[in-house]
């Protein structure tokens, strides 16, 4: 499992068998944001991230970037003024 | 004096020919949304950015699914942002969102109560986001010094109030407008205070170059039919901006009519 703060609110998102493996600590980098985006049911929804106050390119949701702490926003265009 | 059919509206070199801008956000849902919309003819949308609901349904109706970016311009904006680096993440997020798109909104605002905007705030976030690349639509009281502070730091139009935003007051202080106006070389769109259709004339007639509104369309008894009629009126306030108006006087020595040739006998 690795905790995350999505949108304010905490969550524990589980890592997929090969991912866990690969890892050394639970510092390192282990999950990815298309892995995280489809355990939210968000995967091919019109999303942008947002992790640690920088933007995630869509290019890089493949890359397993996400560690323990990380802040994500992910954001949706709404109706507004 | 500019041609009718060569009047359009020109922001950051792209040509528009609608003059009225239309928000997207109070209504009942998406399908009134894009009546509003189509009805207003309305080419630039305004859209909000917010953080997606976890734990809801992810089947939801998506906005972009009923604006299709390919069909507007959308303009994200940075609504409910209260200070510059709350503006400048929501703006970076909007452009990865919508695809590199640098077309937006900026507003910065100072108090909950009347979303009066913070001007200090604002001029900061401009001047990043403009070094960001954005291409900025400015948010600004009728302060004519910080329309053109704005316009001098490189933002593409300067959308003063015309009341607060959500009052449809209407416009409340023309001469400051105008002032606006006069000292302008990007475009001046009137955004927020707007109540009604003659608010929007008006604005036009006093020769903005657009108008923005999202309440008094969403917040009418009838909003697509608020939408047409908004419509018009940008479009009759612009026409007779461009015709130009008769001087005011307190009373006529010209009738309308003929003096010579009445039946009576002439009153000198």
């Amino acid at each position: 499992m690795i905790q995350l703060i999505v949108n304010g609110q905490s969550q524990h998102v589980p890592i997929s068998h090969g991912a866990e493996t690969r890892a050394q600590s639970a510092a390192d980098a282990t999950l990815n944001i298309a892995q995280l985006l489809e355990h939210m049911g968000l995967q091919g929804k019109r999303i942008a991230v947002e992790r640690n106050g920088e933007i995630v390119p869509r290019s890089k949701f493949d890359q397993p970037i996400l560690t323990d702490g990380d802040r994500l926003e992910i954001v949706v265009a709404v109706g507004g003024g | 004096m500019p041609d009718k059919l060569m009047d359009n509206l020109v922001i950051a070199g792209t040509t528009y020919s609608s003059r009225l801008l239309i928000g997207t956000g109070k209504y009942k849902d998406f399908d009134e949304t894009r009546a509003a919309v189509d009805a207003s003819g309305a080419e630039i949308v305004t859209v909000a950015i917010r953080r997606t609901n976890l734990g809801q349904n992810p089947d939801e109706p998506n906005l972009l699914d009923v604006l299709p970016p390919s069909q507007y311009t959308l303009l994200p904006n940075t609504a409910g942002c209260y200070t510059l680096e709350d503006a400048v993440r929501t703006l970076r997020l909007a452009r990865e969102l919508l695809d590199g798109h640098t077309l937006v909104k900026l507003e910065v605002l100072g108090d909950p109560r009347t979303l009066y905007p913070n001007m200090v705030e604002t001029l900061k976030a401009a001047e990043i986001l403009i070094k960001e690349g954005f291409q900025v639509m400015v948010y600004t009281s009728d302060d004519p010094i910080a329309a053109k502070q704005l316009e001098e730091l490189g933002c593409v139009a300067v959308m003063p109030l015309a009341s607060l935003i959500g009052s449809g007051m209407g416009i409340l202080n023309p001469w400051n407008l105008q002032i606006i106006i006069e000292n302008a070389t990007v475009p001046v769109i009137v955004d927020a205070g707007v109540g009604t259709a003659s608010d929007a004339a008006i604005a036009m007639e006093l020769g903005c170059d657009g108008v923005l509104m999202n309440t008094a369309i969403a917040a009418a008894q009838n909003p697509v039919l608020m939408a047409s009629a908004m419509k018009k009126a940008v479009e009759a306030g612009r026409e007779a901006y461009l015709a130009g108006r008769m001087a005011k006087k307190l009373y006529s020595a010209s009738p309308s009519s003929p003096v010579a040739g009445t039946i009576g006998r002439l009153k000198t």
